[in-house]
């Protein structure tokens, strides 16, 4: 396995106030694999994916990475090995720093050289001008904010991405070029996706696996196959199914 | 390609340019959009230029005063203005205000510039700090910021003064560590704020420590508050200089400074109205030019405020 999750849960706040918002969520993702996580709003799938990268803590369980359990801060290590790309293309961009500033960042972060050369190529390797390069977030469209921020999380080179959402903010041709983008990334550098989406359609098209969550639990785990065929046990599962397929007349 | 599409040589070309070359291009184009929407202001104009004057009489002060600030001439005290020689009068001791109120803006604009440097620099280093770790040292920054805001800012700049001695060193001092609160409140709200946006989860999971976020990422989104409130305060660390030094604990005779010049004319108040009057209008004048800009500056920085 790759990544492993055990019986993660997640806890905010305290007493009265106190939110389960992950409750014992397992699953298992195989090297360059691909797995999606689905869920309606507030299903705990994005938690899920904070909490891997420490942006959340952990209550009780274990995540490994390649067998070694990770814990704790994050080390620059992890950094190097597991990135991640965020919903809303416009909140996760600096305002006030260019695109060469937010992709130049993390190789300062890790003292990385031939800075000016990384920054190009990440960019041609989402599809961006050279010309974009010197310009601000407020410049740039939807679609290309969010292919500056699959550049950020590309940029050191990690083996797991994890994608929270990343097209739910595009609006519908955007979209496929987004999810053709990471199809094609994931491809040629040999990536391992972890892929957040409340949409089974974009989730079957992208993940081998995938796990049904409602209300911070894990309902059902599928394959592609069983999904294509229906194959489906829980009626949580049928109404997501039949939500996706559109408005029946 | 039109004509009118063919690309317009020269620098203001390469302030407008919507594909920028390198980072400095990126950063002049922006300037010069933000100038260009503060230029669009008037009264933003009229402030900046009164500052602006302030800051060339304050460097040529000698080529502007008529007559050395500390010379007296006993035969010549308290001309009315418009007299010979002293366009604006002259004190009890025969002082050419006009040259004094000239030499006086040195003594303003240091203070305010010292002010204006220390006192945001330390209020933002405790709000973005306080902001950005929260729990105990939240608490412990906070309730510190708040022991020195309940203070009423003369009176603990008085006690200052009082257990340091009177002098202009002292009123900055003074000054500067009763002007930093309201800075770090500003910051930290800024930072609560910012603190969980995706950027900047974005940046910690690239492995940058907190030093890194704090002033690369979080400072500069909070700059734009500050330089507005801080232009906003100048007016009131103008004021509160000319009080110290009007009540004899700030700047010392002989020095030109306009506070002290009040106090001194307020003797002849009723008879010689323009020994107080001119150093007043004088601060007077500065004041609004700095609140002027201000609100201009805050139309033009302010993110909050719609753009128009």
């Amino acid at each position: 396995m790759k990544l492993a999750v055990e019986k993660l849960s997640v806890t905010f706040g305290q007493g009265r106030r106190r939110v389960e918002a992950v409750r014992c969520v397992s699953f298992g993702v195989e090297a360059k694999g691909s797995y999606g996580l689905v869920g309606e709003s507030g299903s705990g799938k994005s938690t899920v994916l904070r909490a891997v990268c420490g942006l959340a803590p952990v209550s009780t369980g274990r995540i490994e990475i390649d067998g070694k359990p990770v814990e704790g801060r994050r080390s620059l290590a992890f950094a190097r090995l597991v990135q991640m790309v965020f919903q809303d293309p416009y909140a996760s961009l600096h305002p006030r720093h260019t695109v060469d500033r937010t992709l130049s960042e993390p190789l300062a972060i890790h003292g990385l050289n031939d800075r000016h050369r990384r920054v190009e190529r990440a960019l041609a390797g989402v599809g961006l001008d050279l010309s974009f390069r010197f310009r601000f977030p407020h410049q740039l469209s939807g679609g290309q904010r969010q292919r500056v921020a699959v550049a950020r999380a590309l940029i050191l080179e990690p083996e797991i991405l994890l994608l929270d959402e990343p097209t739910s903010a595009l609006d519908a041709s955007v979209q496929a070029e987004v999810l053709n983008l990471l199809v094609r990334l994931r491809r040629e550098r040999n990536l391992t996706f972890v892929m957040v989406s409340h949409d089974l359609a974009v989730v079957n098209h992208m993940c081998e696996r995938l796990l049904v969550m409602q209300q911070g639990q894990g309902v059902e785990e599928l394959d592609r196959q069983a999904l294509g065929d229906r194959r489906v046990k829980t009626g949580y599962t049928r109404s997501l199914l039949k939500a996706s397929e559109g408005f029946l007349r | 390609m039109g004509p009118e599409d063919a690309p317009r040589p020269g620098i203001r070309a390469w302030l407008t340019d919507d594909v920028p070359q390198s980072r400095l291009q990126a950063r002049c184009v922006q300037a010069y959009l933000a100038w260009r929407r503060l230029a669009q202001n008037w009264l933003a104009m009229v402030g900046l230029s009164i500052v602006l004057g302030l800051i060339l009489m304050a460097i040529f002060a000698p080529l502007l005063a008529t007559h050395p600030p500390y010379e007296q001439n006993l035969q010549d005290r308290l001309l009315p203005p418009f007299s010979a020689g002293h366009w604006l009068g002259t004190d009890e001791f025969g002082r050419d205000l006009w040259s004094r109120i000239v030499y006086g803006s040195r003594i303003s604009l240091t203070i305010v510039a010292l002010v204006a440097v220390t006192a945001p620099l330390f209020g933002l280093t405790i709000g973005t700090a306080a902001g950005f770790f929260g729990g105990i040292a939240d608490n412990l920054l906070m309730r510190l910021t708040d022991i020195f805001l309940a203070f009423p800012r003369l009176i603990l700049a008085l006690a200052l003064v009082a257990a340091l001695g009177p002098g202009i060193e002292n009123a900055i001092l003074a000054i500067a560590l009763t002007a930093w609160p309201p800075y770090a409140r500003v910051a930290r709200a800024e930072t609560i704020t910012l603190r969980n946006a995706d950027y900047i989860s974005a940046i910690r999971l690239q492995g940058a420590g907190p030093p890194r976020i704090i002033l690369g990422h979080i400072v500069p989104l909070c700059l734009s508050s500050v330089i507005v409130r801080v232009t906003l305060d100048m007016a009131g660390i103008i004021l509160t200089a000319a009080g110290l030094g009007f009540l004899g604990l700030g700047a010392q005779p002989p020095l030109p400074e306009w506070g002290l010049m009040i106090s001194s004319g307020r003797k002849f108040l009723f008879d010689q109205w323009w020994v107080a009057t001119v150093p007043g209008l004088a601060i007077f004048i500065v004041s609004l030019g700095f609140n002027l800009l201000g609100d201009g500056l805050r139309d033009v920085l302010d993110p909050r405020s719609a753009p128009r």
